[in-house]
């Protein structure tokens, strides 16, 4: 059998760096604090095993985008980076107009380092600004000022061509007009590019265990739905319209290395606790390595890689995916590549169905789209077409 | 094994609740007699309930016998032929004919617990078979107690002498050998004539993996022997005896089966439906001159349909009611079809344990998930145009214009109850157009007999009496005559569009009250759509109460990256098993949850 796993797109390479300095009380992500220093040259070592390894599975792609993703990336020393993108460099092709992006904290100790990732090969930073609100950032346990994160976000715009920030909205408490003032603001601060994020509280965070307890009240899905419709408004009048659920950019500018993940394209997941999808044979693999810091280091060094993953998707789970990340977009997906993905087209009444809701569109290219009033219903949308 | 002199024989029932200690006080018995070595014994408690199901709710099923060998202190050796029969109101009957199969009961009560509507309802028909009933009082070492008022309360309630009832503790053994002395000593020996034409009872029959049918027989006059050609009266079948023997409790072949013996045959017989409980068994070349009075064709008062939750499983719910069937005469099916629940079954049942009894079994022995409807009564109507019909499923119902008057069964059920409880039951029956008859006390208990319509008992009234009870009250029903009722026919409507599965009828007086709390259950149970759902309850046209499942606004994940795929792949997957197991009616999901807990509703 062969399918249409990569679609001969893109390919991207993720890198994790899975520490922090401290633990955000909303993030589930897979971050660590560590008091003792980072053995950042043992780490290197091991990152370059793992993409030698991954090489050899997925060789001869050209790389498009690399993105260092954490944790915080943005506490690596830039020499660190440097090694990295030379590894990646080693063992691949890398695409002359590569999109690489390293998540970065808006402090000032950060901004020193700037210039220097700019120097090993960094093209885009993405910013966790989170807030232009002090009170905000205290309650979601950032570490920097709102005037700290605008002025790393000035350093930024200095440096890269091309540079994003995140905010997050439906905070407790977050009215629909003190939001859009500040969406406003950051709108004006930012070139291009800007994630904007509805605060979801994720189980077995401190976040949960305060809502649990009634200590923290996030606002209901009528009113979360309010702010996400002020967010589209506001962004779309202002030039930066969503191309994805969260992401708001100006066309063309959108983030390569994402669209990768959304479109279905191939990419390798590098470091503690990385996912990746790889074609190989005809079939498209899920790979995910050990999540432990400390305990992936150990895997490689001793197995020359983190793997605890590693499985071929069956027809049915890789159009569920192709379904549930394509439809993200604006752009929605090409329905030929879910039949060809399936072996089975979408289920015609169900798309009828959604049609007179009014929740998804055929565009005139023949693409299939969630429409405006679906996006807020994305995931029951999702359910309804891939039963 | 030969045929036992008739004189030395004795057959026995017990009479007893759900948990008062039958089937312990069996196995003591069987035990005592060596009917089972104690290795046999161990981990097999209660030798006689052999399903799974009868073993966990304590009730059975099937009648089931066993002989036991007994010397007795006059230093002779005695038959004992223990009968175990089903003890629920739902198979009536057949308690009936295991009963007829004996002479004489024991009525065990439990000393702490006293006598149960059930234990009445079964104690009357022992007696209506001319039994000699001896009392005995179970559970004497439970420091609750109270032998003597139970002794009272059997004398004031069945009025039964209970002054030389024997007092036992099945579980410890103690006095349990009494039990075996009394059975010879004050129970009557059968009588029968060995040299009359063959007259037997069936007694009841099940399905053999190995041997086909077996079927349990008492032998009233004549013997019968393998290689015999016998008839069934009722059914006018014939055949050839294979085998003939008795349970000790294993089965035992035997030469043959004399005047007033238990035990079983086999005969090629491919279907129990081919047996029929209660009918006579004779000599097909030298028949007796009429058979056994008190035969009833099993006849389902409760029906309901069954639909596999996965359309895909329906053969497999096809081929299980088949094979239910071989071994249940009493439970029918018919195909049928609904809207809303695509292919499945209409089903008949004695009564609301057996319904549930057998959607359990399919269930268990089956690995098969149902959506059951709303159980129903048979309805006869008589229509304008003078014709007559009897409906079993609401969905049938005539144009309300063509129907002349509907008449729906009704019960007379006897309900005891400890008195601090007596207010809710009351009022439970009351709620329920119920009709009291009969108040009396016993002690601090009561005994209340009401005449009930049988549609407001079918409708989840035995969970409701045992939650206004605490678990305390016991009720026991049989079916009376049919009256004369104001019905309509109500239907629950989901965005606009009717789901039959949801239809029932109702009293007029009720139907705004059940409707409304209807729809309330539905509004909980449907999750929320991308646009608002109307529910309605309505009769005809007219809609009676509305409730509405907002549309919900927000669902939508905030976050989702290259690692966070395979996470929502699964939740995806989770979410597609979800919708399997849900009924799309039009645009609207409705969960299978919904079909069980809108007709469990508390009206």
């Amino acid at each position: 059998m062969s399918t249409d796993v990569t679609d001969g797109g893109a390919f991207g390479v993720y890198i994790h760096w899975p520490f922090c300095l401290s633990k955000c009380p909303y993030c589930d992500f897979n971050s660590h604090v560590r008091h003792a220093a980072i053995d950042e040259t043992r780490y290197v070592r091991a990152f370059a095993a793992e993409l030698a390894a991954t090489a050899e599975r997925v060789p001869e792609r050209t790389v498009s985008t690399i993105f260092f993703g954490g944790g915080t990336p943005s506490l690596m020393q830039p020499s660190t980076v440097a090694a990295i993108l030379d590894e990646v460099a080693r063992h691949w092709t890398v695409s002359p107009d590569v999109e690489i992006t390293l998540e970065a904290n808006p402090t000032s100790v950060e901004a020193t380092r700037f210039r220097g990732y700019r120097l090993a090969g960094v093209n885009r930073v993405s910013l966790g600004v989170q807030a232009l609100d002090d009170s905000a950032l205290k309650q979601l346990g950032r570490l920097h000022t709102a005037r700290e994160a605008l002025e790393a976000v000035g350093i930024a715009r200095k440096i890269f061509e091309r540079y994003s920030f995140d905010l997050i909205y439906a905070r407790p408490g977050h009215a629909p007009q003190d939001w859009a003032a500040e969406l406003k603001r950051a709108i004006d601060e930012a070139a291009e590019h800007l994630s904007l994020y509805q605060l979801t509280i994720e189980p077995e965070t401190p976040f949960f265990a305060l809502q649990a307890a009634r200590k923290l009240v996030v606002p209901d899905d009528d009113r979360a739905r309010d702010l996400y419709d002020v967010t589209r408004e506001i962004c779309a009048a202002r030039g930066l319209p969503a191309y994805e659920i969260s992401n708001h950019a100006r066309p063309g500018a959108e983030c390569r290395h994402n669209l990768v993940y959304w479109r279905g394209h191939e990419y390798a997941g590098i470091g503690p606790g990385a996912h990746g999808r790889l074609g190989v044979d005809g079939r498209r693999f899920a790979t995910a390595t050990e999540k432990r810091p400390e305990a992936w280091l150990a895997r490689v060094e001793s197995a020359g890689h983190g793997l605890v993953t590693d499985e071929p998707l069956t027809r049915e789970e890789c159009a569920d995916e192709f379904l549930l990340m394509g439809l993200r977009l604006a752009e929605g997906i090409d329905p030929e590549r879910y039949a060809t993905l399936a072996g089975r087209p979408l289920d015609a009444g169900r798309i009828a169905t959604l049609h007179a809701e009014g929740a998804v569109e055929t565009t005139s290219e023949g693409r299939l789209r969630v429409t405006l009033s679906g996006f807020p219903v994305l995931d029951a949308v999702v359910a309804d077409l891939a039963a | 094994m030969t045929a036992a002199p008739i004189e030395n024989i004795r057959n026995f029932a017990i009479v007893a609740h759900i948990d008062h200690g039958k089937s312990t006080l069996a196995d003591r018995l069987i035990q005592l007699t060596g009917g089972l070595t104690e290795r046999e014994m161990v981990g097999r408690e209660q030798v006689l309930d052999s399903m799974d199901i009868e073993r966990e709710r304590g009730i059975t099923i099937k009648a089931q016998t066993v002989r036991l060998a007994y010397r007795a202190r006059d230093g002779k050796d005695y038959v004992l032929n223990l009968i175990d029969t089903p003890g629920h109101v739902d198979f009536a009957y057949e308690v009936n004919r295991s009963l007829a199969a004996c002479e004489g009961s024991l009525l065990v009560v439990d000393a702490s617990q006293g006598v149960e509507a059930q234990t009445l309802a079964n104690v009357y028909q022992a007696l209506d078979n001319n039994h000699e009933v001896v009392p005995v009082l179970n559970k004497v070492d439970l420091p609750a107690a109270e032998p003597d008022k139970v002794k009272q309360q059997i004398e004031d309630v069945i009025g039964l002498d209970a002054s030389d009832a024997i007092l036992i503790s099945a579980k410890t053994g103690e006095n349990v050998p009494e039990v075996l002395e009394a059975i010879v000593t004050r129970l009557p020996p059968p009588k029968g004539d060995r040299d009359a034409p063959l007259k037997a009872l069936l007694v009841d029959s099940w399905y053999d993996l190995y041997l086909g049918v077996v079927v349990l027989v008492r032998i009233v006059d004549g013997t019968l022997r393998k290689d015999q050609r016998i008839r069934m009266i009722q059914t006018d079948a014939s055949y050839e005896v294979d085998r003939v023997g008795v349970f000790t409790p294993k089965l035992t072949a035997a030469e043959q089966l004399g005047p007033g013996e238990i035990g079983f045959l086999t005969a090629s017989i491919k279907e129990v439906a081919d047996t029929r409980v209660g009918d006579t068994i004779t000599d097909d070349r030298k028949p007796c001159a009429e058979p056994l009075p008190g035969f009833r064709p099993a006849i389902p008062v409760v029906f309901c349909g069954l639909f596999p939750v996965d359309a895909a499983n329906f053969e497999d719910l096809r081929a299980a009611m088949g094979k239910l069937r071989l071994n249940d005469a009493s439970f029918t099916y018919e195909m049928e079809t609904s809207a809303a629940l695509g292919f499945g079954f209409r089903c008949g049942f004695l009564g609301l344990l057996h319904l549930e009894i057998i959607q359990e079994r399919l269930a268990r022995e089956f690995d098969l998930d149902l959506i059951a409807t709303a159980p129903s009564v048979i309805y006869k109507m008589v229509l304008t145009d003078g014709k007559e019909i009897e409906i079993h499923n609401p969905v049938d119902m005539p144009d309300v214009v063509k129907i002349k008057e509907i008449h729906e069964p009704w019960i007379e059920a006897t309900v005891m109850t400890p008195d601090e409880y007596l207010g809710a039951v009351l009022k439970l029956c009351q709620d329920r157009r119920g009709v009291q008859k009969e108040l009396t006390y016993i002690g601090n208990r009561a005994l209340v007999k009401y005449e009930l319509p049988l549609n407001e008992v079918v409708f989840d009234f035995y969970d409701r009496l045992k939650s206004v009870s605490k678990g305390y009250a016991s009720f026991d029903y049989h079916l009376t005559d049919y009256r004369e009722a104001d019905l309509v026919k109500m239907q629950m409507l989901v965005n606009a569009e009717p789901v039959d599965a949801l239809s029932m009828l109702v009293h007029k007086t009720r139907a705004e009250a059940r409707g409304r709390a209807m729809a309330e259950k539905l509004k909980e149970l449907i999750p929320p759509h991308m646009f608002q759902i109307p529910i309605q309850a309505a009769i005809g046209g007219k809609v009676i109460a509305r409730e509405t499942v907002r549309a919900f606004r927000k669902d939508v994940t905030a976050k989702c990256y290259g690692g966070d795929v395979t996470r929502k792949r699964k939740l995806l997957e989770k979410q597609k098993e979800g919708k399997k197991r849900m009924r799309q009616f039009g645009k609207v999901d409705i969960p299978q949850e919904a079909f069980i807990a809108a007709l469990k509703v508390d009206v």
